[in-house]
């Protein structure tokens, strides 16, 4: 089992609409997210391109900051999703540093927060709140070893990237194009 | 270029606008860190040299201060921890691929032994000590038969403190300005320097002062050489490392760096110390003082630096929140 | 359309039945309306004990959801799968719904104005207190001036019962923003042409559409749900998008075809389109021939508007005209040139708006899958009560000669009105206003303020101390929509439903729902008898009983689809009248001709900024209704101000740098709140570009206070629609001041 989350930038309007979710679905204190859009604007007027994208913790399969956790607070679950266990974080903020992708914060109570791709959920055989909410329908989660699930179906017939693959954390939230 | 922007008005506190999770805890322990090792390093080093009445600063009276450097830079660390109540979870698993951790774990032997260093020279320092404790008495004399395994421990740790500083940033290949491995070594010969230059602060010895120039000032060059090295090596490489170099090339960074600490940390003390060694009589305290400051504004500038470098949206100047 | 349905299978889905026996089925049943097959953990959550249902009231789409609550604490809100507002899913300002409630800044308790106007120095009162004040003053009113001199401006659910209130104490004058400041010359523009409007939500068929145009229209960043799931499913199923904006919007990145048009020029690059479709005989002949009046006319008209004339005015390429004409006819009729929703830009905008629906007609969109259906309405009547009072004037009656075709009372017409001249004929004297801050909704803040100044009452009814309740006599605080019940929402689309709101939580402070004011207020006035029923529990079992349910039912489904009662397009070769004059579309309007304006839409250039000035635009953004939720905890966490575009070149010009701050001035030498400046290719150099709803002033919005900066603030001038009276609000010219730190 190998969770991943990919998300269609022909589909994503930006809204936000999954950063708000996440809000009250995880109860993420006010002034903080734990996912973001991002929208870069390719070329010059009038010949532009546009990408949006719904950003988040990768849940990367070669996570750097699970490597350099000096407790091993943050660490790997079932289908790969990297989570913090909070009473084993000491908040050196090691972790936070070691994202290349700025995914994690210090939560207000002191451990280290991030993006959880919604494992309580997932248990229960829901989506991801982001997901479930996405009005345009641009994101899809589920698990990259079913041949037949729904993001394995899209990663064969769609093209797709990842980002800052250069910085060599595998990560597993895939943008189609 | 692209434009790049959040718009979904993501403010991280310590993470947003540009990453500051360490602030001036970690430097300031990094710093005490490389310190520490240097001392350490010079007094169990030219004890085996058998240089105890030649050095007397640097062999008896330096090591004397390090216990206390350690708990300020341990303090530091601890203010640090955002979930302090947890502190002791660093020493229930070592995890080696975790520099924070093996860090901790080498604070945990330097520090004792940095005590027990210390306990061997206080009653050279101070003729009149009286450990009032028997059992503390004997213990440091029993130890004290082996001072020299002792020396070779603190020689082979404080090389690993020294290097840890450093290495502790360049593990994070997230942040391309710390993502290189001179950043080890730069660290270990800063904290050496800074460490002969504290010792030639205390220094009342003519001889030692010269000596301890004579290697300040040799491992001021190989600084300077690192830090050449250290911008070479970036500008070879990728775009994210070119841009982390180049903060400090007409960046945000330059000013500061190029007359903190290269100018006022490295050469002008080398040159006052080279002018010192051919003759000319100047104030030694002055070369020392400087490089003490222009060490620890090395800390401070390289983990400010190092956050502000990134691989994601990493023209940040473009980066509209 | 009146016929009878052939469409079973269609039916047999979408049918919940008036019966109520196919409700149940179909609710346990996964199935949705659309094909797609309802996934588990939908029906799930629609079942959730916990779960309440509502209807959104952020913005007019009015989505039907599902409020949650976790250990008795307000948790989430989601969509009705079952609802085609939402399809099950709620845009950003939906799901933050939350926050309406959570917002610490809401308004608490009556409020009675204890000083000069203005000053915003009140007393707290009791609601009895409030009502016996208004009470007072409102009959003071009617016997000084006549009823005729109360005026209710509304925006919201709540509104209809103030309307009734208004009614029934003898006047006409209910005007909502809404109309004149949006999309009124949509409205009469399509009236005019079919003789039916296209309503909210659109009547647009963008799901099965081939080519969608869009002019200014920046879907995607406004956030119509339903209409912004159907774009992008037209998107992904391969549809053409051509998208006229000055700025690259959204929607434009995902066009095939982005027209950075001069801004004020859209009404020459139509005209050259539908000149194109002539000239190249691209029209559908056939519907042409059987369904419109004044083809040969429009021939002629736009015999010299070629796109080589549209080239030098709009600066789109001729070919590019050419091509994107012959995409259109290469769709049609799976064709929409969307009529767009906020209007009111530059005066001629319902000759515009005209436009694009003569183009739809030469391209037999209207009734024709892809193109624009025949909505449907719930029909669920509403109890009786005693026949309104007869008002013997008007707000019309101040402007005996002017906007003859207005349909609706215009809140910019009622405002003028207020403020007294010789020739007022019904000068307005008390304004109710319901949910609208007219501080920020109406264009020309200066005007309003005088006109407020010559009022005798004032009374705002709101959820947030907004702008406007500063200026109030009395204000009277509304629970949230999720503490409330309100009256069903019975809006048009592909199938006729109702959906129900009932309250998730108890109201928090001294809040009430509006439906309990009117009431009182009613009483007060004597006018009781126009509210048969003291609760809204009692109204609403009433109505729903008359459609085969009850309050219980609606409870536990929230939604309910009802049969469809007409199809959705014309059949083949299919007879039908249309409501106009001629009983056909009208390409030529004799209507507009004997008042004397233009029976087809004629190009007139519009004033151009002077050097140093750039037009200033305005929109939306889509985690926003206007200036309605920038104090919303969790929105603002998501856009806590607004930035100004600027061309690159621009920015150079004035050594303006992406993300500083700086303030706006306009050609009237106002000065906007500082705003940043987002520097950025995706806008042409000689405008600039705001999200509309940000700069408040009022302190007691504690987050929104001084964000961005106010574009109304500059909207010192207006193009008034000589046809209806709409504001043409894309008049303004700004330059940039650098803000001193």
């Amino acid at each position: 089992m190998r969770y991943a989350m990919a998300i269609d930038t022909k589909r994503c309007v930006g809204c936000a609409d999954c950063v708000v979710a996440c809000q009250t679905e995880n109860n993420v204190p006010e002034g903080f997210c734990r996912d973001w859009i991002v929208e870069e604007t390719i070329g010059a007027f009038p010949e532009l391109q546009l990408e949006i994208r719904s950003e988040r913790c990768n849940h990367c399969d070669d996570s750097p900051c699970v490597r350099c956790c000096p407790t091993g607070a943050s660490h790997y679950e079932e289908g790969g999703v990297v989570l913090v266990n909070h009473d084993e974080c000491i908040g050196c903020k090691a972790c936070i540093a070691s994202c290349p992708y700025d995914a994690r914060f210090v939560h207000p109570e002191g451990y280290v927060d991030k993006c959880t791709f919604c494992i309580h959920r997932v248990r229960e055989g829901k989506n991801p709140a982001c997901v479930e909410v996405c009005p345009t329908h641009a994101m899809i989660f589920g698990d990259l070893d079913d041949r037949n699930s729904e993001i394995s179906k899209a990663l064969r017939t769609r093209k797709h990237k990842t980002l800052i693959p250069e910085a060599g954390t595998d990560p597993h939230v895939f943008y189609l194009l | 270029m692209n434009e790049i922007a959040i718009t979904s008005g993501r403010m991280n506190q310590g993470v947003d606008p540009v990453l500051h999770a360490w602030t001036w805890e970690i430097p300031l322990y990094l710093y005490l860190g490389g310190l520490v090792a240097g001392i350490l390093f010079f007094s169990a080093f030219f004890y085996l040299r058998h240089r105890e009445n030649v050095f007397p600063a640097a062999i008896k009276i330096a090591p004397l201060f390090t216990p206390f450097m350690l708990a300020i830079g341990l303090l530091a660390l601890f203010l640090d921890l955002t979930h302090k109540l947890y502190f002791w979870r660093l020493y229930t698993t070592i995890r080696w691929e975790s520099p924070m951790s093996w860090g901790a774990w080498t604070l945990m032997i330097i520090f004792p032994l940095s005590i027990i260093w210390s306990a061997f020279w206080v009653k050279d320092v101070f003729p009149r000590w009286d450990w009032k404790i028997p059992f503390v008495e004997k213990s440091i004399d029993f130890l004290a038969r082996y001072k020299a395994y002792f020396a070779w421990a603190l020689i082979a740790f404080s090389a690993i403190l020294g290097m840890y500083t450093g290495i502790l940033l360049s593990a994070f290949n997230a942040r391309p300005f710390w993502n290189t491995s001179i950043l080890g070594p730069l660290f270990l010969v800063s904290g050496l320097s800074t460490g002969a230059a504290f010792i030639l602060l205390i220094s009342r010895s003519e001889q030692e002062r010269h000596r301890f120039s004579q290697i300040d000032t040799f491992l001021i060059g190989t600084e300077i050489f690192l830090i050449i090295h250290l911008f070479m090596g970036f500008l070879a490489s990728t775009s994210v490392h070119i841009h982390a170099a180049e903060m400090f090339l007409g960046g945000p960074y330059t000013a500061v760096f190029w007359t903190l600490v290269v100018g006022l940390g490295l050469l002008v003390p080398m040159f006052i110390e080279i002018m010192e060694l051919r003759g000319v009589k100047v104030p030694v305290v002055i070369p020392a003082v400087l490089v003490l400051f222009g060490g620890l504004m090395l800390r401070f500038i390289v983990v400010d630096a190092g956050q502000s470098s990134r691989w994601l949206y990493k023209f940040m100047e473009q980066l509209i929140f | 359309m009146g016929k009878k349905l052939n469409r079973r299978e269609f039916i047999k889905i979408a049918g919940m039945g008036a019966g109520g026996l196919a409700v149940a089925s179909s609710f346990l049943k996964p199935v949705s309306l659309f094909g797609q097959s309802v996934s588990r953990e939908k029906l799930i959550a629609s079942t959730f004990s916990e779960a309440t249902p509502t209807y959104c009231e952020i913005c007019f789409w009015k989505c039907a959801g599902w409020v949650h609550k976790k250990d008795g604490r307000p948790w989430k809100i989601v969509g009705n799968p079952d609802d085609t507002h939402s399809n099950g899913r709620f845009c950003p300002r939906g799901t933050g719904g939350l926050g309406a409630y959570t917002d610490p800044d809401r308004l608490k308790t009556p409020l009675i104005r204890v000083e000069k106007r203005g000053k915003q120095v009140f007393k707290e009162a009791t609601w009895d207190e409030a009502f016996d004040y208004i009470a007072e003053k409102m009959n003071g009113i009617k016997e000084k001036y006549g009823p005729e001199c109360m005026a209710l401006f509304t925006h919201g659910s709540g509104g209809g019962y103030f309307k009734n209130l208004i009614k029934a104490y003898g006047s006409n004058n209910i005007a909502a923003p809404s109309y004149a400041q949006c999309r009124g010359p949509r409205a009469e523009a399509y009236l005019l042409t079919y003789g039916e409007g296209i309503g909210s939500p659109e009547r647009t068929d963008i799901e099965n559409t081939k080519c969608l145009v869009l002019i200014g229209s920046h879907i995607g960043e406004n956030m119509h749900n339903g209409q912004v799931q159907e774009f992008t499913r037209a998107h992904m199923n391969g549809a053409t998008v051509i998208t006229v904006d000055p700025r690259f919007s959204t929607a434009a990145s995902k066009s095939k075809y982005w027209l950075p048009i001069k801004p004020a020029t859209d009404l020459a690059l139509l005209l050259a389109w539908i000149n194109v479709i002539i000239e190249e005989e691209l029209y559908d002949k056939e519907y042409v021939k059987k369904y419109t009046y004044g083809f040969e006319a429009l021939k002629k008209a736009v015999k010299g508007n070629t796109p080589e004339w549209a080239y030098p005015i709009t600066t789109i390429k001729p070919h590019i005209i050419r091509e994107t004409a012959r995409e259109m006819a290469a769709a049609a009729p799976a064709v929409i040139i969307h009529p767009g929703r906020h209007v009111t830009w530059y005066g001629d905008d319902t000759q515009r708006v005209r436009a694009g629906a003569i183009l739809n007609a030469l391209l037999g969109s209207w009734g024709r899958r892809g193109g624009f259906y025949a909505p449907s309405k719930a029909h669920v009547p509403k109890p009786e009560h005693p026949p309104y009072p007869k008002p013997q004037k008007g707000w019309r009656d101040a402007f005996p000669d002017k906007y003859p075709l207005a349909n609706l009372a215009l809140s910019s017409g009622i405002c003028d009105a207020t403020i007294p001249s010789t020739t007022d004929a019904c000068s307005i004297k008390g304004w109710i206003v319901y949910g609208t801050n007219l501080m920020q909704t109406l264009p020309q803040p200066q005007k309003t303020i005088k006109a407020i100044q010559n009022l005798e009452l004032l009374v705002a009814i709101d959820i947030m101390p907004s702008e406007i309740t500063g200026w109030a006599d009395v204000v009277l605080p509304e629970c949230t929509y999720l503490e409330r019940y309100d009256d069903l929402r019975i809006s048009q689309g592909r199938v006729p439903s109702i959906a129900l709101r009932a309250p998730a939580f108890e109201p928090q402070y001294n809040t009430k729902p509006a439906y309990w004011m009117a009431v009182q207020l009613a009483k007060k006035l004597g006018l009781s008898a126009y509210f048969p029923y003291e609760k809204i529990e009692d109204y609403l079992e009433y109505r729903l009983k008359a459609v085969g349910s009850s309050l219980a039912e609606m409870k536990k489904i929230g939604v309910k689809n009802l049969p469809l009662e007409q199809e959705l397009y014309f059949l083949n070769g299919e007879d039908y009248e249309f409501a106009t004059p001629s009983g056909k579309i009208e390409l030529y309007s004799d209507t507009l001709a004997e008042h004397g304006f233009d029976p087809i839409p004629r190009y007139t250039a519009h004033e151009e900024p002077q050097e140093g000035y750039y037009r200033l635009l305005y929109g939306r953004a889509p985690m926003h209704s206007f200036g309605r939720t920038t104090n919303n905890p969790l929105l603002t966490e998501l856009k806590l101000e607004n930035e100004v575009w600027i061309h690159p070149k621009v920015a150079r010009e004035w050594g303006i740098e992406n993300g500083e701050y700086i303030r706006l001035e306009n050609q009237d030498k106002v000065v906007s709140n500082k705003v940043k400046a987002k520097v950025t290719e995706r806008i042409r150099h000689d405008c600039v570009y705001m999200v509309h709803g940000f700069g408040h002033t009022q302190k007691q919005m504690r987050r929104s206070l001084n964000r961005g900066a106010s574009d109304t603030q500059l909207i010192t001038r207006v193009n008034v629609d000589p046809i209806m009276g709409g504001t043409g609000m894309r008049v303004n010219f700004v330059t940039f001041r650098k803000e001193v730190a």
